[in-house]
């Protein structure tokens, strides 16, 4: 039985301009130790996928419409605040995107690391400290027994994130969410808070779900990996799946934005127009305006149903678009139709 | 804000560059701003101004050898002389002493009152805010109802239903006071609950109440200070505005509002029966405003560290 399994979830926010499908039936699932990268554009419902999961929502407006979470055999969605608070913190923790603003500025590291711990462990003030300087040396602060007793502002934003790091695996849980851990932070930073975040994971066997822009850092450090546009799942399995047998045009895309991967003095390639906005019904498929690929038949219609490729990897089966060839071929062909701006280019 | 020098070297690399001795306990916001408080030539002549009066009205009367309510017929209205330094009221009353016990129960009124008003302002602010939506709506809807009833009548309605006594005074001037305190608190605590502190604290299992007592409170302390130290005098005038209008503390107890009450009606003749109590009331008046604006600029977190 997989630690994680995400049926359907669907989020939505019924706001006053209309319903904004931020999450449109979502499903994924996640063994034991095993890291999940959640890819795709800014808006594509990663980080709301997160917070669905989490519970932290803010409804009204948000609203969970449907789906299950399974998590460790009960349903996440359906639990009572109070069961809630339980899990929060103890089996599953989250890492926001910006260190600055995630700590508590008037209260001392070690007030917060202990206050996290003993929440969910009985255990006395001088256990709970030792602890907490423990789990700080743990992710690299140097002198962690003095800092312990430092206020937040005297940090820096890797050493914040460290802590958040160190607070929110301090009572050793299953699952841990990093939404966008290392955006915020400086690019030396982001490879060593990525290490140990890998490291951590490692000693404790903690499963992660790591949402990122970054398609090196999911090439680098997830098992599996779900691609999502526009609040729906686009295409997900293995890393290898994914990097090296892209099905999905959106995928192939995405992949062709990776700096490192294009020829140098070539100006960077960019998936051509805007994300959709969801706040719109979207028919048939949502990435049909940018699609690169020759389109076929009436955008209009039915939404792609996921279909199975190969065992554990998966994509929401396109029929509009004849997505045969390689992307290069199809970019190259129509290098004039890409030059020009397809919808909105901003 | 923050020791970037320091930060820097930490912030660089993982490895122990410093010596653990170099490193600087914490120092928290607050020990920075008591550091910024005691640069504050005014702010801290104020305090140690407010103190001693504090120690004048509260351990004067035991070391006077006069009462504060004998009186003293054949010394009626002398000026002010070595037995009697204030000189002394119409009947006979040594003013310094009852300038003491005055200012207790001014100061006490100020006090309590502040205290009452800053307890349910700010967990009702607090909660207000944190909860939001309609429960928020009709809270505040319910403070701006209370706002919106003229003060003195609603001070003379109580006194003609219950009575007239200083608790009520107490009762009715806390019922004022803290409805400022309540919209400064939750406007501070709206914008503080969208922080990520407060969701991280949510995603660690935290219960709300712990939420907002422990995490979102200490946090706007600051600003509360302020007002709270703004609104002893703000108080204090009140307390004075309704014993002069006779609604306040009953003669023969005096407070300084009474004693300027008193003072005014013979201001002509005996001059220091209005000065006395009215310099003290208004020095510390003065007073205190100074700590208050000295506390909001040493609490202020975009004022520079140095």
């Amino acid at each position: 039985m997989p630690l994680l399994d995400v049926d359907d979830l669907t989020t939505y926010f019924h706001t006053r301009d209309g319903v904004v499908r931020a999450v449109d039936g979502v499903s994924f699932n996640l063994e034991r130790g095993e890291t999940l990268g959640i890819v795709g554009e800014s808006g594509s419902g990663k980080s709301v996928t997160c917070y669905s999961l989490m519970r932290l929502i803010p409804e009204p407006p948000g609203r969970i419409e449907r789906g299950t979470a399974m998590f460790d055999g009960r349903d996440l969605l359906q639990m009572s605040p109070k069961e809630l608070r339980k899990v929060r913190g103890d089996k599953i923790s989250m890492i926001f995107q910006d260190p600055m603003t995630s700590l508590n500025p008037y209260l001392r590291i070690s007030t917060q690391l202990i206050e996290a711990l003993q929440m969910h462990r009985d255990i006395d003030s001088k256990a709970a400290l030792n602890k907490a300087i423990e789990a700080l040396e743990e992710v690299g602060i140097p002198g962690a027994s003095k800092r312990v007793f430092s206020y937040p502002h005297e940090f820096s934003g890797g050493m914040r994130q460290r802590v958040m790091i160190a607070m929110a695996l301090i009572t050793e849980p299953d699952l841990l969410i990093a939404d966008e851990p290392t955006t915020a932070l400086d690019v030396t930073v982001q490879a060593q808070i990525m290490e140990i975040i890998k490291q951590r994971q490692n000693d404790l066997g903690t499963a992660v779900i790591l949402v990122t822009h970054d398609l090196g850092v999911v090439a680098g450090s997830c098992d599996k990996v779900l691609v999502m546009y526009g609040g729906r799942e686009m295409e997900s399995g293995s890393a290898d799946q994914i990097f090296y047998r892209p099905r999905h045009p959106y995928t192939r895309a995405l992949q062709k934005t990776i700096p490192s991967l294009q020829e140098k003095g070539q100006e960077l390639f960019t998936i051509p127009g805007l994300p959709p906005d969801v706040s719109k019904p979207i028919h048939g498929c949502a990435f049909h305006p940018r699609c690169p690929y020759p389109k076929i038949g009436s955008p209009e219609g039915e939404r792609p149903q996921l279909e199975d490729i190969e065992p554990g990897h998966c994509w929401a089966a396109c029929g509009f678009c004849d997505s045969s060839a390689p992307i290069e071929t199809v970019l190259a062909k129509a290098d004039d139709h890409v030059a020009e701006p397809v919808d909105g280019d901003a | 804000m923050t020791d970037h020098s320091e930060t820097a070297v930490l912030g660089k690399d993982s490895a122990p560059v410093i010596a653990e001795e170099e490193l600087v306990e914490g120092s928290s916001l607050w020990k920075d701003a008591w550091a910024r408080l005691r640069k504050n030539k005014v702010a801290v002549g104020s305090l140690v101004v407010f103190v001693l009066i504090c120690l004048f009205c509260v351990l004067g009367p035991f070391l006077s050898p006069y009462d504060s309510n004998a009186q003293d017929l054949f010394s009626g209205a002398e000026g002010p002389s070595a037995d009697h330094w204030f000189g002394t009221d119409t009947l006979g009353r040594d003013l310094m002493v009852r300038v003491m016990v005055g200012g207790r129960i001014s100061l006490m009124v100020g006090l309590v009152a502040t205290v009452v008003a800053l307890a349910i302002g700010v967990i009702y602010g607090a909660t207000a805010g944190y909860i939001g939506g309609k429960v928020d709506a009709s809270m505040m809807r319910f403070v701006d109802l209370l706002y919106a009833l003229p003060f003195t009548i609603f001070v003379i309605l109580l006194m003609v239903a219950f009575g007239r006594s200083m608790w009520l005074m107490f009762v009715a001037i806390g019922c004022v006071e803290w409805l400022s305190m309540a919209r400064i608190v939750r406007s501070g605590v709206l914008s503080l609950k969208k922080q990520e502190f407060v969701e991280a604290a949510v995603s660690l299992g935290y219960s709300h109440s712990r939420i907002i007592l422990r995490h979102l409170i200490p946090n706007v302390l600051g600003p509360v200070i302020v007002i709270a130290t703004l609104t002893v005098p703000a108080v204090m005038l009140l307390e004075a505005f309704l014993s002069f209008l006779g609604l306040g503390v009953q003669p023969p107890n005096a407070s300084w509002g009474v004693l300027i009450n008193e003072g005014q009606a013979n201001m002509e003749i005996y001059p220091w029966l209005l000065l006395f109590p009215a310099a003290f009331f208004a020095v510390t008046l003065f007073c205190l405003n100074f700590i208050g604006d000295g506390l909001r600029d040493a609490l202020d977190p975009k004022s520079a560290k140095d």
